[in-house]
Formats: C-alpha cells, structure tokens, sequence
C-alpha cells in the first residue's frame, strides 16, 4: 500500500491529537471599522486551549467589537478568524462556545422563567425539530445549581436584581458544558462579594475543567492578581493578559457535566471566607 | 335564537374558533418583540389588495395575501435600513398601504360596500373556500409553531442569543413575516382590516398581566381569544350586534378584568 502522505498533517489538526495546546481562537490580520473609524487594525492573536485571557482596554478600544466578531454577530473588515481550527464563516459546532454579552437587553416584562432562559441555550443546531429530554432537563437543574439560582427557577426573569439576572445568563451559556466561554464585563453591576465568589468560580473552572475562557473586565486587580503584571500582547489599545493551565489532572476529563454538578460542593469546601451567591 | 343554529352562524363559528388559535398566538411573537403595529399595518395594506382582488376579478383574499406578503418584506427590510427606528417602517407601510387603497377605491365606484365589509369584518359571509382558506393557513401556522416553538422563544428574548447558538435568525424572521401576512390576510374578513390588530395584541398583553411563564402566555393567549370569539358570536348573534367589534371589546373586557384583579391582588397581598 502506499504511504497517505497527509496522515500527519490530519493528526495535528485533530483535536484529540492536539490535546491541551490547540488553538481554539485564531485570530489573523483582522481590522474592523464603524463607517469611517477604525477600531481594531492589524490584529493577530491566538488563543489556546485552557488558555485565561483576560482582555483590557480604554472604552472605544474594540474589546466588545472584538467579541462580537468571534461569536459571529459582526463580521471582520479585513482578516479571518478561525474557531477550532475552523474558518468563522464554516463553522458550526457553536455550542461549544458559551457567550455571556455585556448588557442583556430584555424586556423587564418578558414572561419567561429563569428555567426557560437557562433552557434556551440548549436550542442550537443539533436541537431543531427535537423535543427537550429529560436530560436536557437535568442539565438545566446541574447549571442552575452551579449559579445557585435553583431556588429562582420558577420566577420571572425580569423580577431579579442585576446580579441574578447575570447568574442567569451565565447558567445558560454553561448549559452545553462549553470548551470556551467569552465574557464581556460579567461582574458589572453586581456588588463586590459577588463579584468575588464569580472570580473564585471561573478560576475554579479555569484550573480544574478544560474550560477556557476569554474575558473582558475592567477589574484590574483581579487580572493582575490572576493573570500577571504584564500583557502577553498588545495591539493598538488593546491588551491581552494571559495565564495557560497545565492543571492536567482533570484534563482527562471528559464527563464535564459530572463536575459541574460537583462544582458547588468543592467550591463550598474551597471557599476561603468569601460567601459566593449570597445576595 | 333561531341563528345560533343556522348554517351561516355555524361557519362563522369554525371560521372564528381557527382563527382565534392562530391570530393571537402570532401575535405572542410579534408584542414581545416589539411589533404590536404590524398586525394593523399588514391589514391596510392587504385592504388594498382587496379592493385589487375585486377590481380585476381576481379572490380578493388571494390579492390581500400576496399584497400583505410584499408589505410584510418590504418593512423587514426598511426595520435593517432603520435599525434602532423600527416603528418607522411600520408607519411608511402604513400610509403607502391606506393611500393605495384610497387610490383603488376611487377606480372601482361599485365595489365599495363589498370592501367595506372587509374593513369591519363579515364574518356571517364566509364561504366555504373563506373556511377552506382559513382552515389551511391554520393548520401551516400550527405545524411550524409547534416545531419551532423553541428556536421562537429564543430568537424573541434575545434575537442575538440565537445567532450565537448557531440558529439561521434570518430564516425564522422571514418564516414569522410569512406567517403574518398568511393570518392576517386570512382574518380580514372575520373581524376586519380595523380591528384584526386587536386579536393579535390584546390577548398578549393579557398574557403579559396573567402569565408566570412562556408556556402560561402560550396557553392565556388562545384561551382569552377563544372566549372572546366564542362569547362575541354569541351576544352579536342573540342581539344582533356587529360581530367583530363586539369581539375586540370582550376581549377589552377581559383585559381590563385581568388589570383590575392585578391591582386588587396586589392591594390585598
């Protein structure tokens, strides 16, 4: 028989091969502008798997623009965006990425219960024409339970403070256990202990799940405190802060559904006097 | 008594029943977002059509529906041209509608009593390819709610959400302006172009008031309509009294029932 010359080509861009260093957002040359204003230029960066970058910018910078080009609701002026190795405008598997958008904006009077938006993000490509299982259910009972906001599940979106509207949010992108989770400024709004028991959860999911995340915040001090003094890389106003786990020891993990049930129980054992999800 | 049992009054009755599932359940969609003028718009626009329908001999009904179709794309495209002014769409569709309208009007002298009853509604002259029309665009709008109710949902809460999670947004916009214009055109001629508006939005905001979730407005919503349709038939046929308008204010009626509880409700809680 003769050699496949392309075999080892195929294994690097598998992502079993890849294990915990492919790329999982490549961005190239990639430039965007309102009418005549320039906001991101020339911008090439990576992100890898169980990467935490955390983005920091002055307002106007293109951090929100950014993010909104990777989930696909702008498209680049110029350049590509890649995600899992797949060219943006192919790509199809998006329930692999959790967004968590900077302002939802609802109306207050919407009758849906946290339940039916936590749900919501389950309804994706793989979900047309298909009822809701009782595994879709229990799923949204493990990512409620993660938020703890179980005890919220029958009332009325628009009836909660900020704060448990944004525990909300991030339920429903933690729903499809997602490989990447994108954040545009999740804590603001939401007082200070909260905020502390979210940084605490991410960390946690940072460390121990093969989650990786892409964060813009204005928290300085929980960049540098996490990420370091000193942006991985810069372009134009924008920063990039970024810290790689190698906490391999759940890497192997796949049942990640399993551990976000187990998330709140470690994370109540880990909790070092912070009190996260009281309000 | 005698008209409850009458063949006219029967068809009336299917006719209305169909469309108080459908025209209210749309018009869920269309209130949360944002779109409550829709319903009017369309059906000044389809009066048009109409009144086309008449003047070239054509199923008027069929030429309303093709009319409301067009004006149901052109304001999807104006709401883009527009973005954050989407209500100025509906209000240029509206005039150029009413104005086109006028213009027939004026054409085809003869014909403006039989239009006329498509502005306030005939419903005790339905004909059976009125319910077969009605029937059928009942039975489309059910089949393609039920098998997107989900994906609806989500593109109504956060039309943004549901493009990230991968669903074809664009498609299931243009599937809701279909459907519209598909119920819409259909509903003319039950409650009439002035008041079709009414079985879409208020049974919504009742739902708005009563509800404690999507899946209690889904229900709310057809139940306020059918009881208003139901109850309307009725009293117009004992007392005789214009159907669709004694429709529009029971469901007024229950609206302001629905508000009074609330308040009351919240008084004594």
């Amino acid at each position: 028989m003769m050699p496949e010359p392309y075999v080892i080509e195929r294994q690097e861009t598998s992502p079993s091969a890849a294990a915990c260093h492919a790329d999982i957002i490549t961005l190239q040359d990639v430039a965007f502008s309102y009418q005549s204003q320039q906001v991101i230029d020339k911008l090439s960066f990576s992100v890898q798997q169980r990467d935490f970058v955390g983005l920091i910018g002055s307002n106007g910078a293109g951090k929100t623009t950014l993010l909104r080009m990777i989930v696909g609701l702008l498209k680049p002026v110029s350049g590509s965006i890649s995600l899992f190795g797949t060219p943006a405008p192919q790509f199809k598997d998006w329930h692999r990425i959790g967004y968590v958008p900077q302002k939802n904006s609802f109306n207050p009077l919407f009758p849906a219960t946290v339940r039916e938006v936590v749900l919501s993000g389950l309804y994706g490509r793989q979900k047309l024409f298909k009822r809701l299982t009782k595994t879709d259910q229990i799923k949204a009972d493990e990512a409620m339970h993660a938020m703890n906001i179980e005890d919220l599940a029958l009332k009325k979106i628009g009836q909660l403070s900020g704060g448990q509207q944004q525990r909300v949010f991030l339920a429903r992108a933690l729903i499809n256990n997602p490989e990447l989770l994108i954040l545009d400024e999740p804590t603001v709004g939401i007082d200070t202990e909260t905020q502390a028991g979210f940084f605490h959860l991410i960390k946690h999911m940072h460390q121990h799940h093969r989650m990786t995340f892409l964060m813009v915040s204005h928290d300085m001090e929980m960049i540098r405190g996490y990420l370091g003094d000193k942006p991985a890389r810069e372009c134009g106003k924008l920063k990039f802060y970024v810290r790689h786990s190698h906490d391999v020891e759940d890497c192997g993990e796949t049942n990640i559904s399993h551990s976000l049930k187990g998330l709140r129980q470690v994370l109540e054992r880990e909790k070092e006097g912070v009190t996260p999800w009281t309000s | 008594m005698d008209i409850l049992t009458s063949e006219f009054f029967q068809r009336a009755l299917i006719g209305g029943l169909l469309i108080g599932v459908t025209a209210p359940l749309l018009g869920l969609f269309l209130v949360l977002r944002r779109l409550s003028m829709i319903g009017d718009t369309l059906a000044h626009v389809s009066i048009a059509g109409v009144a086309l329908g008449f003047l070239i001999g054509v199923y008027p009904i069929a030429v309303g529906l093709v009319f409301a179709l067009a004006a149901s794309f052109a304001i999807e495209k104006l709401r883009k041209a527009y973005k954050t002014y989407a209500e100025l769409s509906i209000a240029i569709i509206m005039s150029g509608g009413v104005a086109l309208a006028s213009l027939l009007f004026t054409l085809g002298k003869g014909f403006n009593m039989t239009v006329t009853s498509y502005m306030f509604g005939s419903i005790y002259t339905l004909n059976d390819t009125d319910l077969f029309v009605i029937g059928v665009v009942t039975a489309v709008v059910l089949i393609l709610l039920r098998l997107h109710v989900k994906e609806l949902f989500l593109l109504t809460f956060d039309e943004e959400a549901a493009a990230v999670n991968g669903l074809p947004v664009r498609y299931y916009n243009l599937m809701m302006s279909v459907l519209t214009a598909l119920v819409i055109s259909a509903s003319i001629k039950i409650v009439g172009a002035l008041l079709v508006s009414a079985l879409l939005t208020i049974p919504a905001a009742c739902s708005l008031v009563a509800a404690r979730s999507f899946r209690q407005s889904v229900f709310t919503v057809v139940i306020v309509a059918e009881a208003a349709v139901i109850a309307g038939l009725l009293i117009a046929g004992v007392w005789n009294l214009a159907p669709g308008g004694t429709i529009v204010l029971l469901l007024i009626v229950i609206l302001l029932l629905l508000l009074v509880g609330r308040v009351r409700f919240r008084i004594r809680g």
